[in-house]
């Protein structure tokens, strides 16, 4: 009797012990992994974190896409209306990227460049992802209408390179 | 006038479950007979008038009925015949109709065929599904109706979404919808259990045929959308972690676990109030799923639609059903205790194993998802999870999980010794070692993570044909495993699918090749033992959109294998860039070109590309390991016990007792 209720004991223990370990590996792992969201004026004024990755969403400034003809680096600025921080890229844009469009890029800052790792664009013409036209508000609260973000956010991804 | 008449069978049908979620329970609380006896004919009625209401929405697409609001957000006169049928699902009401059609599919399924089943609790399971079809029901009705009519109506329809145009997408949602419904089957059982506070083996028989074909649903419609996502997004990934994919892998997670403590309760009496947990978790998990796609909190690419009423709607719906469904089990589960006891190397150990990583990896699907929406709720800074924390977490957690899977189900139930299976579990060791360490030598190159998945992966395979092996006597082996029982057999394809699914997955992930590159007419580019040559693009129109055609070459060798065709489509209506990516595939690998973008600012003929090439090792194992699960899962609903009349059932209950 008494080795049995030992065996269980030792059973429950191993199995707590596996669970503890597990959650604390999964917690450990969401820590590291996890992606904040800043815009092109959190950016400027240096806010942003210097050497861990991030996002920034906003439009994409007019007349600012710059392709290398030899290669697939490209550079463009991404504003909130009020700052324009420049992001590079090399790869393919999202099907959806467009001057003028809102679009979001992760990646970090080297020097004063965003440099992304993934760029991704909207799904849609009509609308923006909320992070973008929050931004986007406030930035510009009294002039800058946005379009209505509730109805659709639908994005599509582009990998890492 | 076709519209009024759907919307009115759908009301109907709204009336007629009200009246099915609620006189089965009183009656049966009662004792009036004939409100008990409502329960069958009325689950019966239900397919019939919502599948009327789903068949008017379908003739309205095919009349080009633009008057009818949904109807003209999603087609077109000039969409193909096959997508206006798959469009009738495009949209978010028309989806909730399939929702609802569903349901009543299914409970009219268990009206038919659970005859089995005392009169009492059969009424009871019926009145809970009739209880959902009324949720649901009056959600499509009250907040996403798709007969509203448009006044005036447009001569044109605003076109389906191109992303929806396509054979796989057009198959996805009804088969996941099977499956996401499919888990109310095992939900109404539980909730029936717990009123009734009957829980013996000839429940957990009842409810487990029902769990496994929802199962096999659901995992053929998770893997039809990850297949649809690696050639229709354009950038052949067969998994983002995506939340709209994450909602549906929840209930995937915790339907596996519960189909393993079903059959621990039906064979040995044990875990029997974890197992009705599980049902209500996976139904849960479920709902959760139809909420967070339908509601419009996610930013995603499966997001069609969204609406603050409606998301208010599911929510509370939502939080009737798990809220009043734990309130039940809290109060009733005390009452189910289990005096079966098991020893440290058994069966029941193994499954209780599986069902704490099952839950733990549910848990960290759970929290990557849901943890942004609540830091965004409350107003702590939009964060994402990436991608590497669900990779890590699956990879550290899947790989015992891996493990257990071949050796548990060696194990005898109640009691076993390590030392009758080790010689067993050897041998595999030595042949999944060979396996692991001898092909990324021989086909690639040494990799620790290759070598560890290719471990598991064979590992799995090797014990579950020893496993086979076991139970089968030499001589005419083909024909002893044709007369396994179903139920072993089912256990143990399943088993393999898991297998071929982990190699899959392990080989792709390290092996794969992707490139970007820019490529003009003429120029060539190499990957491994492949060369690709770009011989140019071309336009050309299709029936409802117009395209850059790209046309490439494959050689190995200087010999030709294949001729790919990747477009870049503009759809005339919606006016979005579409990639169309080509793939040649094999059993082995898949070589894979999708168009990025023309380089030069045209899309005139003949100018330079940016191209991805990506070399695609044993991708297809993914998707056939999924299959194969499937199959697995549907052998073992056919075993011939949950044949069996009531009768026969009965009295074969499994003891109360046993072990001390």
């Amino acid at each position: 009797m008494r080795t049995r209720r030992k065996q269980r004991f030792i059973v429950v223990a191993l199995m707590l012990a596996g669970v503890s370990a597990s959650v604390g590996l999964t917690l450990k792992a969401l820590e590291k992994n996890i992606n904040l969201f800043f815009t092109p004026s959190q950016v400027a004024s240096g806010d942003a974190p210097g050497n861990v990755n991030f996002r920034v969403g906003g439009m994409v400034v007019v007349g600012s896409v710059e392709r290398n003809p030899d290669n697939l680096e490209v550079t463009f600025d991404l504003t909130d209306t009020a700052e324009a921080v420049t992001v590079a890229y090399s790869g393919i844009l999202p099907d959806l990227f467009r001057e003028g469009q809102g679009i979001v890029a992760l990646g970090s800052m080297r020097g004063d460049r965003f440099v992304a790792d993934q760029v991704l664009a909207k799904h849609d013409e009509n609308y923006m992802s909320p992070e973008v036209s929050e931004a986007l508000k406030a930035a510009n609260r009294d002039n800058f209408a946005t379009p209505d973000p509730a109805s659709d956010h639908n994005l599509t991804k582009e990998p890492a390179n | 006038m076709i519209p009024e008449l759907g919307n009115f069978s759908l009301t109907l049908a709204l009336a007629l479950s009200v009246m099915l979620g609620a006189l089965p329970v009183i009656g049966n609380y009662l004792g009036i007979h004939s409100w008990i006896g409502f329960a069958r004919p009325a689950a019966l009625a239900l397919a019939p008038l919502v599948g009327f209401s789903y068949l008017c929405l379908t003739v309205s697409f095919l009349l080009n009925d633009f008057s009818v609001a949904y109807v003209a957000n999603n087609s077109n006169t000039r969409l193909p015949l096959i997508y206006k049928i798959s469009g009738v699902w495009g949209g978010h009401e028309g989806s909730l109709l399939l929702w609802v059609f569903i349901l009543s599919l299914w409970t009219g399924a268990v009206s038919l065929f659970s005859r089995g089943v005392p009169a009492g609790l059969g009424a009871i399971v019926l009145s809970v599904l009739g209880m959902v079809t009324a949720g649901f029901s009056s959600f499509t009705l009250f907040t996403s109706n798709p007969f509203e009519r448009l006044m005036p109506a447009p001569s044109e329809g605003m076109d389906l979404n191109p992303l929806l145009q396509d054979i796989g997408m057009a198959m996805h949602p009804p088969i996941l919808y099977m499956g996401y419904v499919g888990f109310s089957v095992a939900f109404a059982f539980a909730i029936a259990a717990l009123v009734t506070g009957k829980f013996d083996a000839a429940w957990a028989r009842w409810t487990r045929p029902w769990t496994n074909i929802a199962w096999m649903f659901l995992t053929i419609g998770i893997a039809l959308g990850s297949w649809w996502a690696y050639y229709e997004l354009g950038w052949g990934g067969w998994w983002f972690w995506d939340p709209v994919e994450n909602a549906s892998f929840m209930p995937w997670l915790i339907g596996t676990a519960l189909i393993h403590s079903l059959a621990a309760t039906e064979k040995r009496g044990v875990f029997k109030a974890w197992t009705v947990l599980l049902a209500v978790v996976a139904f849960s998990l479920s709902l959760l799923g139809t909420f967070l796609v339908r509601s419009g909190v996610l930013i995603s690419v499966h997001s069609f639609a969204s609406d603050p009423t409606r998301g208010l709607f599911i929510l509370l719906f939502l939080g009737v059903v798990i809220g009043g469904s734990l309130l039940l089990y809290a109060w009733r589960a005390p009452g189910i205790v289990s005096h079966v006891r098991f020893g440290a190397a058994s069966r029941e150990m193994a499954i209780l194993l599986n069902n704490i990583i099952f839950g733990i990896l549910c848990f960290a699907v759970l929290l990557g998802t849901l943890y942004p929406l609540v830091m965004d709720a409350l107003n702590l800074g939009k964060i994402s999870v990436g991608p590497p924390y669900f990779n890590f977490v699956f990879t550290i957690i899947g790989f015992p999980l891996a493990l257990l899977v071949g050796i548990g189900a060696l194990l005898h139930w109640k009691k076993d010794r390590i030392r009758r299976v080790s010689p067993g579990i050897l041998i595999c060791l030595v042949l999944g070692l060979v396996t692991s360490i001898s092909i990324p030598y021989w086909l690639f190159h040494p990799s620790l993570g290759a070598s560890a998945g290719l471990f598991a992966g064979s590992m799995i395979i090797f014990l579950s044909l020893k496993n086979l092996i076991d139970r089968t006597r030499p001589g005419n082996r083909i024909r002893a495993i044709i007369g396994t029982p179903k139920g072993i057999l089912g256990m143990v394809v399943a088993h393999l699918g898991m297998g071929v699914f982990v190699i899959g997955v392990t080989m792709t992930n390290v092996y794969s090749i992707e490139r970007d590159v820019r490529l003009a007419p003429g120029e060539r580019y190499r990957i491994g033992e492949y060369h690709f040559v770009f011989d140019g693009t071309d336009t050309i129109s299709g029936p409802n959109y117009r395209a850059v055609q790209g046309s490439f070459r494959i050689f190995r060798d200087e010999e030709m294998v294949a001729r790919l065709f990747p477009e870049k489509r503009t759809y005339l209506v919606q006016k979005n860039p579409m990639t169309e990516a080509a793939i040649d595939s094999g059993l082995t690998r898949d070589l894979y070109i999708a168009l990025g973008e023309p380089l030069s600012g045209t899309t005139d003929d003949n100018q330079p590309w940016a191209v991805r090439i990506y070399y695609k090792p044993f991708v297809r194992w993914i998707w056939l390991g999924a299959l194969v699960m499937a199959i697995g899962g549907l052998l073992g609903a056919a075993d011939k016990r949950y044949r069996r009349s009531r009768a026969a059932t009965l009295p074969s209950a499994q003891p109360e007792s046993g072990g001390s």
